[in-house]
């Protein structure tokens, strides 16, 4: 379980967060959304203790994050920009944060699933951009961790990666985890999101589910709904 | 590697101990720090990327940068001590007098080298631009090894006509470099070189009282900004 009260942050002059109100308490597939700059990234990163708030309560388990780090181990995170040590080997990324989490992982089956075998002995700094979003994700899904957050897990993708992305993330959902999800690519978000969190300014927008989104903008595609949200606030 | 053969070429030069522990100092007192705040900078900027990988697992954030920290300057440290060791015992350091002489050298070339490491960092953790980070780490060292000492010296001459034994001995406790080269030049005997102040500085720094007191400062300069690290690391955004 997820809640967020009144989150502020401020990065310098530029205020992203005002007052983010949030709450998860079933599980499934929550799609962040909102313009470039929204705070999408921000929000997540102050879920796992990477940016501290301003101000504000964020909860996880009905318990306050802030100072803690044992919660994330909850938590698999793939971070938007896959920056990697460059000097690593793809094995020796696995191995070592399989380490770190000191558990098993499950990453024989999503390396063989992404076809990354060619790739094991090759440093991180000799991979396309395609090939580091499969290990990234690798990285992120190899755990089975009760709350998986995914910052744009389809960028670099082709489409037999993203096919088998969409089924490893149904997979995660059928073990009744929670899933957040931040995309651009709003056909990938309308198939797999169960609910939509709309972020606008800084603030919580909108929140439900596609079918009230389309019910409350009065447009029957999900695209148009999104652009009307965006575009009422300019009028 | 770079200390290994620096010990080697000086004990050739030289030909004589004693003296080679002399060109030693000078050249720990001002690369050691040189050495310690460049790779500090550098091996933060360089580790950004592992670092943000490292804060999304579930790992204590100031475990991450203390480890980070120690792994940088025990590694330099170890290099001071094996590279400028093997050759020194290989030449017989251990059947000479100069035995103290050089472990003092060696104890404070190593305080350097955690002192200098912790204050890269903190530069590089308050400065997200590298060249910025690089530049200021480069400026304090040369403040530190250079124009400190010019102002040192000109305070002394513009103060000429007062007692100025507590000032001095008070503003080098301030200057992590300054205090260990007149920690070893002490115990070289070479201080009859400094004149007065040289009685002075004896009389304070020769005894153990002093030795404890010069060793305890730089134990302050090593845990002041370790602890800043701590502080600093805790608040940051990535």
């Amino acid at each position: 379980m997820i809640r967020i009260e009144q989150l502020h942050k401020r990065f310098g002059k530029n205020q992203v967060l005002k007052g983010v109100d949030l709450d998860i308490n079933s599980n499934g597939i929550f799609a962040i959304l909102g313009p470039n700059g929204s705070g999408k990234t921000t929000l997540i990163k102050s879920i796992l203790g990477m940016v501290i708030p301003d101000s504000g309560e964020l909860l996880i388990d009905d318990k306050s994050i802030k100072g803690k780090w044992k919660y994330r181990d909850e938590i698999d995170y793939l971070p938007q920009i896959a920056n990697f040590p460059a000097n690593l080997t793809v094995k020796e990324l696995v191995a070592m944060i399989k380490d770190l989490r000191s558990r098993p992982g499950d990453d024989e089956r999503l390396i063989s699933l992404f076809k990354l075998e060619p790739f094991l002995d090759k440093k991180l700094s000799n991979l396309s951009g395609g090939t580091k979003q499969k290990v990234n994700l690798v990285l992120t899904l190899m755990f089975d961790s009760p709350i998986i957050i995914l910052d744009e897990p389809t960028s670099g993708l082709d489409p037999i990666a993203m096919i088998h992305l969409k089924d490893l993330i149904a997979e995660e959902k059928a073990k009744g985890k929670i899933i957040l999800i931040t995309s651009h690519i709003m056909s990938f978000v309308e198939e797999i999101a169960d609910e939509i969190v709309f972020l606008l300014e800084g603030k919580v927008y909108f929140k439900g589910d596609t079918e009230a989104l389309k019910l409350q903008t009065q447009e029957s595609n999900f695209e148009r709904a999104i652009a009307v949200l965006l575009s009422r606030d300019n009028v | 590697m770079f200390y290994f053969l620096l010990g080697f070429v000086l004990l050739f030069l030289n030909n004589d101990l004693s003296k080679a522990v002399i060109t030693l100092m000078n050249v720990i007192i001002i690369l050691v720090p040189l050495i310690g705040t460049i790779f500090g900078v550098m091996y933060y900027y360089n580790s950004k990327e592992f670092t943000e990988l490292l804060l999304g697992q579930p790992i204590k954030r100031s475990s991450i940068f203390l480890g980070q920290y120690s792994g940088v300057a025990l590694s330099l440290s170890m290099s001071l001590i094996l590279g400028l060791g093997i050759p020194f015992v290989l030449y017989g350091l251990f059947q000479s007098d100069m035995i103290w002489d050089f472990i003092l050298l060696i104890v404070t070339g190593t305080f350097l080298t955690w002192i200098f490491t912790a204050l890269a960092f903190n530069i590089a953790l308050y400065n997200e631009n590298k060249i910025k980070g690089f530049s200021y780490a480069i400026l304090l060292w040369l403040f530190m090894a250079v124009i400190y000492d010019g102002l040192f010296l000109m305070s002394l001459i513009l103060l000429d006509d007062y007692p100025l034994d507590t000032l001095s001995i008070g503003a080098t406790m301030f200057n992590p470099i300054d205090l260990s080269r007149i920690l070893i030049l002490l115990k070289l005997d070479i201080s009859a070189l400094l004149g007065y102040t040289g009685a002075v500085f004896q009389k304070f720094f020769g005894t153990n009282f002093g030795l404890l007191i010069s060793l305890s400062a730089l134990s302050v300069w090593v845990v002041l900004p370790l602890l800043n690290i701590f502080r600093k690391s805790r608040k940051k955004d990535f």
